[in-house]
């Protein structure tokens, strides 16, 4: 399990990378769910 | 032939999109996250380590990817933009303004993993190989068009004049790459800086096809999430939009409900 | 009849630099400035200097003509000329490639002749000079037309730099292929190649560029 971690001394890298991809991808997700949400409030 | 004709009509339009972009949603979210969950725990864990690489290669899953689509997304942008230069659909302008963030956002995304694959790899954060510099340029082709956009005031001009840079940048695509290719091959005397991608077995290679989909799929879902947001905000002060938010709870005898089946098709 | 206003209109842009002749030599100094903050940065050590004379020289040039496309269109647009180079029955597109013609002259051709002091002062060879000149004289018409095209583009908009962000992705190619020529011949290679290609981009850019000027400056003026 440690290992996994690790990535054989590379954990900085390959976890930011993945980490960098999670955030880019999550804010693509909600930002925009968020404009629709709001847009919608203003139509009621 | 009608038929198609009736058809591309009603798609083009705003109001009509509207829901289709809503109900295709789930079906590319949900199996873009299944997708990206099954692709990182085979790329994370159940993929080997790479010979030269070590453990350091599985950037390689969420860096093609988003290289790849930062250069689909471009596509995407580019095509609408001048489908509405040409034909001045709205809905085509919406899509590309939808399309230039989130490419240019994949396009951080691809310079940024290849960044941190290049460290442990090579020694420096940043190399001037063909593909990170091509992609840095495609990264300023981005930016200059939500610039550009963003800096005119005129809603229909920032879309026409978008739409004509875009059409520019994705003529030069193409040959900006080779040409930046020629320059490395210029510069580099002996030593070739390429980036390495690892010989692929295939228990690398599905999980990054795999991978590549899903991202795909990801990015059709938060393009359609987008989209509706660029509806909303350009439709809002249209009556079809209005009925359909301000219905709930009103009884179908509403003047908004009946105002919607006979009005005209005025969101185009 | 078409072709007699053409000529007028070029003899308009012409004479126009002879009235301003400070605006007219405003690219070329600065060509020239620029070229001298490369050894001032970098320090003088002669070798280095021949080493990145080529390319500096060549990015001296870009940024010139950077510099020099907000002459093209800013000017008539506040004066309301441009509006009337719309409504003339003459084809938009000749109109500008005869105003990017006479532009050229006004700014790539001077710089052209002025490109040998500052390929002695970076000590570069004489043989150098030729294949420098040339590619010069087919880069700097694909630099000014892209980047007039850009400039017809954000006419409308509010932002100062934004020119440089859009133009530059697209002079990456006439830079590599501009410069590589005569790396090329520095290093003992042919620069044919090179050439070629950068003349390539010049036939394409150049049979386009008017027309494509022609539609960004509908989009931004009407």
């Amino acid at each position: 399990m440690s290992n996994f971690f690790a990535m054989g001394g590379y954990a900085t890298y390959v976890w930011s990378a993945w980490g960098l991809t999670a955030v880019v991808m999550g804010l693509n997700l909600l930002l925009p769910l968020r404009q629709c949400r709001k847009l919608r409030k203003e139509l009621e | 032939m009608s038929l198609i004709k009736e058809y591309w009509h009603k798609l083009s339009s705003a109001k009509h999109f509207y829901p289709i972009a809503g109900a295709l949603l789930p079906w590319l979210l949900i199996p873009a996250l299944i997708m990206l969950a099954w692709a990182s725990w085979q790329g994370l864990v159940v993929a080997p380590a790479d010979y030269q690489q070590g453990d350091s290669y599985r950037i390689i899953f969420v860096h093609v990817p988003a290289a790849w689509l930062s250069m689909m997304a471009y596509m995407i942008m580019a095509v609408n933009g001048v489908i509405y230069l040409v034909w001045k659909i709205k809905l085509a302008d919406i899509v590309a303004a939808s399309a230039a963030p989130i490419g240019a956002s994949f396009t951080f995304l691809a310079l940024a993993t290849g960044s941190l694959w290049g460290k442990p790899m090579w020694g420096a954060w940043w190399v001037w190989d063909a593909r990170l510099t091509s992609e840095l340029v495609l990264l300023f082709l981005y930016l200059g068009t939500i610039a550009l956009r963003g800096a005119i005031d005129d809603r229909q001009r920032a879309g026409r004049a978008a739409g004509l840079l875009g059409l520019i940048g994705a003529i030069n695509i193409p040959i900006i790459h080779f040409s930046v290719e020629w320059w490395e091959t210029l510069h580099q005397p002996a030593t070739v800086s390429k980036f390495g991608a690892p010989s692929m077995h295939p228990s690398m290679l599905v999980p990054l096809l795999v991978m590549a989909i899903a991202f795909t799929l990801f990015f059709f879902a938060v393009l359609m999430i987008k989209i509706r947001a660029g509806i909303l905000e350009q439709e809002r002060h249209s009556r079809w939009l209005a009925a359909l938010y301000s219905d709930s709870g009103t009884s179908s005898i509403s003047p908004a409900a009946t105002g919607n089946s006979i009005e005209q098709d005025e969101s185009k | 009849m078409m072709l007699c206003a053409l000529r007028k209109q070029f003899a308009r842009e012409m004479l126009g630099a002879f009235r301003q002749p400070g605006d007219a030599l405003a690219p070329v100094v600065f060509y020239l400035i620029v070229g001298t903050l490369f050894p001032l940065a970098l320090g003088a050590d002669p070798q280095l200097l021949v080493k990145i004379g080529p390319g500096a020289i060549w990015i001296a040039a870009l940024l010139a003509v950077l510099l020099s496309l907000h002459k093209l269109f800013r000017a008539d647009l506040d004066n309301g000329y441009l509006d009337q180079l719309l409504l003339l029955p003459c084809p938009l597109f000749l109109l500008i490639g005869a105003r990017l013609l006479a532009h050229w002259l006004q700014t790539g051709l001077p710089i052209l002749l002025v490109t040998p002091l500052l390929a002695e002062s970076f000590g570069l060879d004489y043989n150098l000079l030729p294949v420098l000149l040339a590619s010069l004289a087919i880069g700097t018409p694909v630099l000014l037309v892209l980047g007039a095209i850009n400039e017809a583009l954000t006419l409308a908009s509010r932002g100062g730099a934004l020119l440089a962000l859009l133009v530059l992705p697209l002079y990456v190619p006439t830079l590599v292929f501009g410069s590589g020529a005569v790396y090329a011949v520095q290093f003992g290679e042919s620069p044919a190649a090179h050439l070629s290609l950068l003349g390539a981009l010049a036939v394409v850019s150049l049979l386009f560029s008017p027309w494509a000027v022609a539609t960004a400056l509908r989009i931004s003026i009407d």
